[in-house]
């Protein structure tokens, strides 16, 4: 059974068409890239996939299971973590609280275990702890534990907020430019976190990213968007001499 | 504390004024202790409670009177005013629970709407109770309500100690109590993160409506014990008690002691019930001598008394006395 598998997707706002029959199938454990011009409807698939926006037409299916009609939450209980192109960390939790607060599905305990603090509460509450600190532990991140986000540099955050998808254990992880707004030294260092990420944890990752040095270093396979239709998919190297790829990034000469 | 509190009604240090008015600081504190789930914890920005409160009194008030005294509304009393001590808590219960259900009335809105449209919606809603109230006949419409002050008075006569200012201070014990555990838990934080980004909230597996119910019930409840409570203090409730002014008293008490601080809130509530105590001479025109202190606080220190600290963040040691985390 294939890990995600979107069919004929289409979203409509209004009169304008964002995503135009977008059709993808993940087995698991892949790494590939969705790029794309500007506006060509790249962040609206990853937000119809996590579930904030009901497509128009089409199915998207998570392990088999059919999205249509999920919360968020729920999608992302199916093993579907993401990032966000501006980082959306809760700034005035610590990083620790921050790992902690996301492991809301599975809390394992009531409002009435909370107010009562039962013997469930107490062994639930040690386990996430627990758990929450292993990871930052194995991110290397065990001394940020108390910070908050604001005082740390934007690439830490960055790598926190990776931290804070990896800790829902997802199948799948969706980067939205996890680039974007990095000194290229802090670029290698993401290059390179990513890499480790996809050897350590038993996942598929599928990333939006304008970097090419990105894209063409990690992943195997791209697939290309512009206006919400797909233009092009195939290695790197079939991307990079792909003539209708090359149009829409840079123009038509013809005009 | 408690104890202290009731020798020093016995020995005749604590005269009836100085009751009442501690009674009075409690129910505020209860008030701005609930409030702040809402408005300081989660962000939203309810001006509602008022209505909350008069649901919580109505129906502790109405409890009372169906179980032990019995009118031409209600029919014949059920049980026997002896056992009125004893069902007191139970009279309260039924009144957060009764709030607690109205809180739903707000909390379903709130799925939808946030910010500005929501605090509409809660206004609204402080509205449609004083309103209802008014046009219920048999709760004596806007003449207001007095048959539970039979069952106050025999509670007065069977019991010795100061009963009222000993269940006041179990509410507010209670109240803090609760929101401590809530907003400790990584479960109850799921609110904090609805306030610092709900898009990551709801993406981080936190069900926000499931969290937004639950903290809009809570604190709808708890201004609901604040409400019975006040009911059987004064011994009459009339629909004009919760209007917009008492809403906007709550807020002014937890903005006075900080957003996110429960501590804040606890004091704010006894600073303002002494200054509403001593500006009285002013008359109505307290209400233009509170609402001043209100915009100077905001320009010297928006954050409030507290900000979003605890009392225990300023002095450590407090920890030691108690462990509520």
């Amino acid at each position: 059974m294939a890990l995600l598998e979107i069919t004929d997707l289409t979203q409509r706002f209004g009169g304008l068409l964002a995503v135009n029959e977008f059709s993808v199938r993940l087995e698991g454990r892949e790494m590939c890239a969705l790029i794309g011009p500007n506006g060509a409807g790249k962040t609206t698939v990853f937000n119809l996939v996590s579930g904030f926006y009901q497509p128009t037409s089409g199915s998207i299916k998570i392990g088999g299971v059919d999205t249509r009609g999920m919360k968020p939450h729920q999608v992302t209980s199916l093993g579907v973590a993401r990032t966000f192109q501006n980082i959306r960390l809760w700034n005035d939790m610590t990083v620790l609280d921050n790992i902690k607060v996301s492991q809301h599905y599975r809390l394992g305990y009531s409002l009435v275990d909370s107010l009562l603090r039962t013997r469930r509460y107490a062994d639930r509450e040690k386990a996430i702890d627990h758990e929450a600190m292993e990871l930052l532990e194995f991110m290397g991140m065990r001394d940020l534990a108390d910070e908050v986000p604001p005082n740390l540099p934007y690439g830490t955050q960055r790598k926190v907020e990776i931290a804070r998808a990896l800790s829902i254990k997802p199948k799948l992880l969706l980067l939205d430019e996890p680039a974007a707004g990095l000194p290229s030294t802090d670029v290698v260092e993401l290059i390179k976190l990513v890499e480790w990420i996809h050897k350590e944890f038993d996942l598929a990752i599928w990333m939006i990213e304008h970097q090419m040095t990105v894209v063409m270093s990690l992943c195997q396979w791209i697939k290309v968007i512009d206006f919400g239709a797909t233009i092009a998919e195939g290695t790197p190297e079939e991307i990079r001499n792909n003539p209708e790829v090359i149009k829409a990034y840079l123009g038509d000469e013809n005009i | 504390m408690l104890l202290g509190l009731v020798a020093m009604t016995q020995t005749g240090l604590l005269g009836q004024y100085a009751q009442t008015f501690l009674c009075t600081m409690g129910i505020y504190m209860i008030l701005a202790a609930s409030l702040n789930l809402v408005n300081g914890y989660m962000g939203e920005f309810s001006c509602g409670h008022a209505g909350f409160m008069a649901v919580g009194a109505y129906t502790a008030s109405i409890v009372g009177v169906i179980l032990f005294v019995g009118d031409e509304n209600f029919g014949p009393a059920l049980l026997p005013m002896s056992l009125a001590p004893l069902a007191f808590p139970l009279i309260l219960a039924t009144g957060f629970a009764a709030a607690a259900l109205v809180g739903l009335l707000v909390a379903v809105p709130s799925f939808k709407t946030r910010g500005d449209y929501l605090a509409v919606i809660t206004l609204a809603a402080g509205y449609i109770v004083k309103s209802a109230l008014e046009n219920i006949e048999i709760v004596g419409g806007p003449r207001g309500f007095m048959g539970m002050k039979k069952v106050v008075l025999a509670i007065e006569e069977s019991l010795t100690v100061p009963w009222m200012l000993v269940w006041i201070f179990i509410g507010v014990v209670l109240t803090v109590w609760l929101l401590r555990r809530f907003v400790y838990s990584t479960y109850g934080k799921g609110v904090m993160a609805i306030h610092q980004d709900e898009v990551a909230a709801e993406i981080m597996s936190v069900n926000t409506n499931h969290m937004k119910l639950v903290a809009f019930m809570l604190s709808s409840g708890l201004a609901g014990l604040a409400g019975g409570l006040y009911a059987y203090l004064i011994g009459f409730v009339n629909p004009a008690s919760f209007t917009i002014l008492r809403s906007t008293e709550c807020l002014v008490m937890v903005y006075l002691g900080g957003m996110g601080s429960l501590t804040g809130s606890i004091l704010a509530a006894g600073i303002f019930t002494i200054l509403l105590e001593f500006l009285k001479p002013l008359e109505q025109l307290k209400w233009v001598a509170i609402p001043m202190l209100l915009i100077v606080l905001m320009q010297f220190r928006p954050e409030g008394l507290m900000g979003n600290r605890e009392l225990s963040d300023i002095f450590p040691k407090l920890k030691r006395f108690y462990r509520f985390k």
